[in-house]
Order: C-alpha cells, then sequence, then structure tokens
C-alpha cells in the first residue's frame, strides 16, 4: 500500500485511538488504572494529551483544506459530491453494520469465555485471539475474500473479524477483572449467579468492556477504506483510484471524509464512555 | 440459635487431603455473639463458610434454629443470613443506598421502605444520609466503607450474621470505636453472630463465648472469662497469652467489683469521729459525702487521729474516682496513674456506691483459681 500522507495519517489515528483505550498487550494497566485515584488522574492526563493530538489533527485538516481552495482542489472534489455522498453512505453502512454485529458477538463471546465453567478453554482461545489480532487487518479482509469471494458479504464478514478480536478481549478480561471478593459478598447475600452476572460482574467490567469497543471501531473506522479492495465499497474507492489515477482532488475526496469519520466516531464513544458509565467505576470521573 | 453438628469439611488439594473442619459441635445460642478464634488456617473462616453454604461440608449437619440448612435452597438460605467480609465487598457500581438496599431489593421489599431503612441504619452509625446516600464506595474512607458493610448485611434484618474479620482492615483507633458502635446496636438488634476474628482482644471484647480452633478441631469454647481463668490445656493458655489474667480485668465491670455500703463521714462530723470510723472498719481512709450523698472529699486517718476540728475544714480533695460502668482494667490504671490502692466508686449522678480496693480485685480475680 502506499505511504502516501492522507493514509499515513490514518495511520496515526488509528494508532492514537488504540493507545486510548486499554490495548492489546497492556490491558492489565487499564484494568490496575481503573483501581488508584493516582492512576485515575494519569488516565485523565492521557486523555488530555488524546484531546490535544485531536484538535492538532483538526488543525492539519483544516489547514491542507485552505491549502486545496487556494490549488483549486476543493472545486474538483466538489464536481465529486454525488460519488461522496453515495460512497459514504456505503461507507457508514460497512461501519454499522460490521462494528454493530462484532459488539453483539463479541460482548456475549466475552462473557461467556470469563464463566467459571469455561476456565479451561479461555485461556487457550483469548491466546488464539491475541495471536488473531496481529493479523494485518489488509491480511484478514485478503482471507476473508479468499473464502468468501469478492463483495460486501466478504468485506463485512473480514470487518466483523478484525473488529471482534479486541471486543472479546476486553470483555473477557473486564469480566475477569472483577475482584472475586465482589462476587463472593453477591454470593454470600443471596445473589443468583445471573444476578451476579447482571448487577455486580458486568457493570464493573463495564469500562474496561467500553475500552475495548472503543478500540475495536477505531480499527474498524481504519480499515474500512481497505474493503474497497476486495469489492466492498466506500470511501475507499475515491482514494485508491485516485492514487492510481494520480488524481489529487479524488483521493482526498475520500481521505477528507474517512478522516472525519474516524475522529467523529472516537468523539461519540468517548462521550457515551464518559456519560454512560456510572461515577463509581469511572475512572474518567 | 446456630448448631453445628459434627460438622467436616476435607479439602482435596495435589498436595493430599487437608482437614479444614474436623467434626465440630458447637452452638451459638440466640441473639449472643461466638468468636471463632485460632491460628492461620485452622479452619475458622471454611467452618463459617459452611452455615451459608459458601462451602458444602464433607459431612455434618448445620442447623439455625430448627431447620437444616443443608436441606434448603441456598440463594434463599443466603438472603436470611447477613455476612460481612474483611475485604467488605461493598459494590463499586452501586451508590451507598443501593449497596445497603442490596438484599431489600433481592427480597423485593418496597423500595420507600428500603431506602427510609438504609436512611435509618446509616444513621446508626454516625454517617449523615443526606451526604452519604448517593456517594459511591470509592468516596468513602476506609472506616466509613467499612460501616456500610456492617449495615449493608444488617439491612433486611436477618436473624442470624456471619462476619469473617469485619473489622481487620482498620487501624486500632477506629477498630474500637467500631467495635463499640456495633456492640451498641448489638444491644439492640440481639443477632445471633458468628464472628471470626484472629485478634484475641477483640474476642474478649465482642464475645459472649468464643470458640478457639487449632489444626480444624474445636479445642475450647467457653465464655470469654472461663476460657482466660480456665484454659483447658497449653496450646488455649499459649494462644490466649501470658498475660490473661490482666485481660480478664476487662470483662469485670467496678460496680461488681466493689464494697458497697461504705462508710461515710459528712463535713459537721469531726475529725474523732471520722478517726473512730476508720479505725472500726480498719481503712486508712475515708470519703467525705454531700448533703445527697455525692463524694465530695477525702480524709486520711493519719491526718484525723489525735487531730481536732470538723471534716469540712480539714478534708482533701479526692484523688480519683471511678464510675460503676468501667471496667477493672480502667480502674488499675487508674490506680497506678494516683498512686492509690483504692478508688471511690460513683454513679453516673456522681453519688458514692462504694470503693474498690487494689487487694479486693486481685482477690476476686484469684478466686476462680482456687475454687478450681
Ligand atoms: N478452597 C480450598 N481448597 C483447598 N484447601 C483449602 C481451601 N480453603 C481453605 N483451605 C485450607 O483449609 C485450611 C483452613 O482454611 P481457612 O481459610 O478456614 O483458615 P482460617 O482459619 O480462616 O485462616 P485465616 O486466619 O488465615 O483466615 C487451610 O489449611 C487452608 O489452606
Ligand atoms: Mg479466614
Amino acid at each position: 500500500m502506499a505511504r502516501n500522507p492522507h493514509t499515513a495519517a490514518l495511520d496515526d489515528l488509528e494508532a492514537d485511538n488504540v493507545a486510548d483505550g486499554p490495548p492489546v498487550g497492556t490491558l492489565k494497566a487499564g484494568v490496575n488504572r481503573m483501581a488508584g485515584a493516582t492512576r485515575t488522574l494519569a488516565a485523565l492526563a492521557e486523555g488530555k494529551a488524546a484531546t490535544a493530538w485531536r484538535w492538532v489533527l483538526l488543525a492539519l485538516v483544516f489547514a491542507a483544506g485552505a491549502w486545496a481552495w487556494a490549488s483549486g482542489l476543493l472545486p474538483s472534489m466538489y464536481d465529486l459530491r454525488e460519488d461522496i455522498v453515495y460512497l459514504l453512505d456505503q461507507h457508514v453502512r460497512l461501519v454499522l453494520i460490521s462494528g454493530g454485529l462484532a459488539i453483539l458477538v463479541g460482548i456475549p463471546l466475552g462473557v461467556w469465555l470469563s464463566r467459571p465453567s469455561m476456565r479451561r478453554y479461555a485461556e487457550y482461545l483469548i491466546q488464539v485471539l491475541n495471536i488473531g489480532t496481529t493479523i494485518p487487518t489488509l491480511a484478514i479482509l485478503a482471507l476473508s475474500m479468499s473464502i468468501l469471494g469478492i463483495g460486501t458479504l466478504p468485506a463485512i464478514f473480514g470487518l466483523f473479524v478484525a473488529t471482534l478480536l479486541p471486543i472479546v478481549r476486553n470483555a473477557y478480561a473486564g469480566c475477569q477483572s472483577v475482584p472475586p471478593h465482589l462476587i463472593e459478598s453477591a454470593t454470600g447475600m443471596g445473589m443468583t449467579p445471573m444476578q451476579i452476572l447482571m448487577r455486580v460482574e458486568i457493570p464493573n467490567a463495564l469500562f474496561v468492556i467500553f475500552a475495548g469497543v472503543r478500540t475495536a471501531l477505531a480499527i474498524n473506522v481504519g480499515t474500512v477504506p481497505l474493503a474497497f479492495l476486495i469489492g466492498g465499497g466506500g470511501l475507499g474507492e475515491l482514494i485508491f483510484q485516485g492514487i492510481a489515477l494520480n488524481d489529487f482532488a479524488m483521493m482526498l475526496a475520500g481521505a477528507i471524509p474517512t478522516a472525519l469519520l474516524a475522529i467523529l466516531v472516537d468523539f461519540l464513544l468517548a462521550q457515551s464512555q464518559f456519560w454512560l458509565i456510572p461515577r463509581g467505576v469511572n475512572p474518567l470521573r | 440459635m446456630i448448631r453445628l453438628d459434627e460438622l467436616t469439611k476435607i479439602f482435596d488439594t495435589p498436595s493430599g487431603q487437608v482437614v479444614a473442619s474436623d467434626r465440630v459441635d458447637m452452638e451459638v445460642p440466640e441473639g449472643e455473639i461466638c468468636v471463632l478464634l485460632g491460628p492461620s488456617g485452622c479452619g475458622k473462616t471454611t467452618t463459617m463458610k459452611m452455615v451459608n453454604r459458601l462451602i458444602e461440608p464433607t459431612s455434618g449437619k448445620i442447623f439455625i434454629g430448627d431447620t437444616d440448612v443443608t436441606k434448603q435452597n441456598p440463594i434463599e438460605l443466603r438472603r436470611t443470613i447477613g455476612y460481612v467480609i474483611q475485604q467488605i465487598g461493598l459494590f463499586p457500581n452501586k451508590t451507598i443506598e443501593d449497596n445497603i438496599c442490596a438484599v431489600p431489593d433481592l427480597l423485593g421489599w418496597d423500595r420507600k421502605k428500603s431506602r427510609a431503612r438504609a436512611a435509618e441504619l446509616l444513621e446508626m452509625v454516625a454517617l449523615d444520609p443526606g451526604t452519604f446516600l448517593k456517594r459511591y464506595p470509592k468516596e468513602l474512607s476506609g472506616g466509613q466503607q467499612q460501616r456500610v458493610g456492617v449495615i449493608r448485611a444488617l439491612a433486611a434484618d436477618p436473624p442470624v450474621m456471619l462476619m469473617d474479620e469485619p473489622f481487620g482492615a482498620i487501624d486500632p483507633i477506629n477498630r474500637e470505636v467500631i467495635q463499640d458502635e456495633f456492640l451498641r446496636m448489638q444491644g439492640d438488634f440481639k443477632k445471633t453472630i458468628m464472628f471470626v476474628s484472629h485478634d484475641i482482644d477483640e474476642a474478649v471484647k465482642m464475645a459472649n463465648r468464643i470458640a478457639i480452633f487449632d489444626a480444624g478441631k474445636l479445642i475450647q469454647y467457653d465464655a470469654p472469662d472461663d476460657l482466660l481463668a480456665h484454659p483447658k490445656n497449653s496450646f488455649i493458655a499459649d494462644f490466649v497469652g501470658g498475660d490473661r489474667t490482666l485481660k480478664r480485668l476487662r470483662l469485670i465491670t467496678v460496680g461488681d467489683a466493689m464494697m458497697s455500703d461504705p462508710p461515710t463521714v459528712r463535713a459537721e462530723d469531726t475529725l474523732a469521729d471520722a478517726a473512730a470510723k476508720m479505725e472500726e472498719h480498719g481503712h486508712i481512709s475515708i470519703v467525705m459525702v454531700g448533703p445527697k450523698g455525692r463524694a465530695r472529699g477525702i480524709v486520711y486517718l493519719s491526718d484525723a487521729r489525735g487531730a481536732k476540728g470538723r471534716v469540712g475544714e480539714n478534708h482533701k480533695k479526692l484523688p480519683a474516682s471511678i464510675n460503676a460502668r468501667e471496667d477493672l482494667r480502667t480502674a488499675v490504671s487508674m490506680m497506678f496513674t494516683h498512686d492509690e490502692t483504692s478508688l471511690a466508686v460513683v454513679d453516673d449522678d456522681g453519688f458514692y456506691k462504694g470503693y474498690v480496693t487494689q487487694r479486693g480485685i486481685t482477690h476476686l480475680l484469684g478466686a476462680t483459681y482456687r475454687d478450681a
């Protein structure tokens, strides 16, 4: 893949997002972070840094836009507006369907793996998932295509798989991180296993679960442009064709909305993470 | 009432079998606190957790009242037993109010009723409901969390409570305060309580009866004073400590040890009368009381013998007096502080009720050994 400045910016964005949620290897750290107040402060500072980055990014996008206008790029991008709208619609659908499915499947799967009855297999499965996450998303798409052929379905499936892994892993780790004495005290007061799960384990794992969703959707949004390569459509079409035709305006017409979408998705998730998770288990507040 | 009948728990571990509870037979009478005591790993927690079936017994029976709990639905059983653990286990995702109401909510109590109860219980442990009900556990100090942990277990008014080192994680000063608070509540509630501790002083303070375990076996089960006075064997004697007789001082109130109907003098009496009274009783001092009987001063035999004048002009200030409700430990400490061999005992209103002497105290403590 050509490392032109715009996809590089996308990669940066992805990296930034991944660092934002408890990432792959340092999930334990993320969990520990929930415990101490000082660590909460550290997390807050980290959040601030992420916000700062976002502003820098936004400023860069703005500068690029101004430059584009001056050089006559913007008018030629404007001519592509119908394509942009159509492809953006397709793009957002890819995100929503694959991301939504991944959440719907990933969270229950992760929670199920954390059940005591699954203890014997869970660690192995999580190891497999960990290896899975080291596979580049482009390779996942390629594998998906080799099984399901070309089109929307393999694209959604590939995106789904790439998005699923962090969600499962975090849901599992989140439930594992609930201190045993909470479960003991819930059991001792006469909660049924289901009540313990719904009233104690999931609420206390929610922050970590949410962080997984955020990481996963950042990966998802960052990968969707590649869906074009296996016939999935989306804004990647403009980007890659722009590269192929050396048409700078077309490439930007794909890259800019892609970048904005990534920022928007992460912003929305960050806000809901802040407001939806109760204060008692939310280290951000 | 909690009754354990030949209760046994054997854990199968990779390194062989561990007998955590070995044919334990005991009964905790209604409304009493029984403290399970013993060295680490002796099976206190295991024995206690079998009562609410967090651990299933290998053999033996457990009765609460007349029901055999091993035949009861464990979920329903646990909702009728208050449970407090050392790590407290407040749910971080719930407010203090919702934490306290956890069991009432499980039992489907009316919300208004349970919330009112939460506020009432908070007040009992001196936490302002207005401030604390809507807080989250992380916004409380350790001692405050511990208090909430205890009242949460009391919320649904269970007849039986199990407490596993409930005050173990608190600093010594706060622990005393919480223990006192808890004893005051227990005075009202009269729960039947099994209480695990590894602290002999806590046990002596809290317990109606103490059960000492060693390697899964119940070695001695007695009232604190009997246990301290008559340890069954050298293991118990070592465990309760060489100062066990001093520990007994805590268990006896001044009121129980005092000599009542003491001789007194009044301000208008002559010193000669005072000296005569002291000699008659064989005392070296006598307390002067006011018109209604309040302790006002003291006259020493050495000052009164052969002297002229009235008690009113020649008495000395009372060096120390002690309330009849205090324990003997405080009394002895006060004697040492003031270099006195006897103390005037007064009631809450300051009326002179009697006196305690060092000889009297040693005699009382010694009595049980002479009888044995
Ligand atoms: N789940 C278990 N599996 C195997 N052995 C166990 C288990 N739980 C307890 N034991 C063993 O049973 C014995 C009694 O343990 P228990 O927890 O009842 O001790 P304790 O008296 O409460 O000690 P402490 O004062 O340290 O809390 C110990 O030797 C312990 O190692
Ligand atoms: Mg224990």
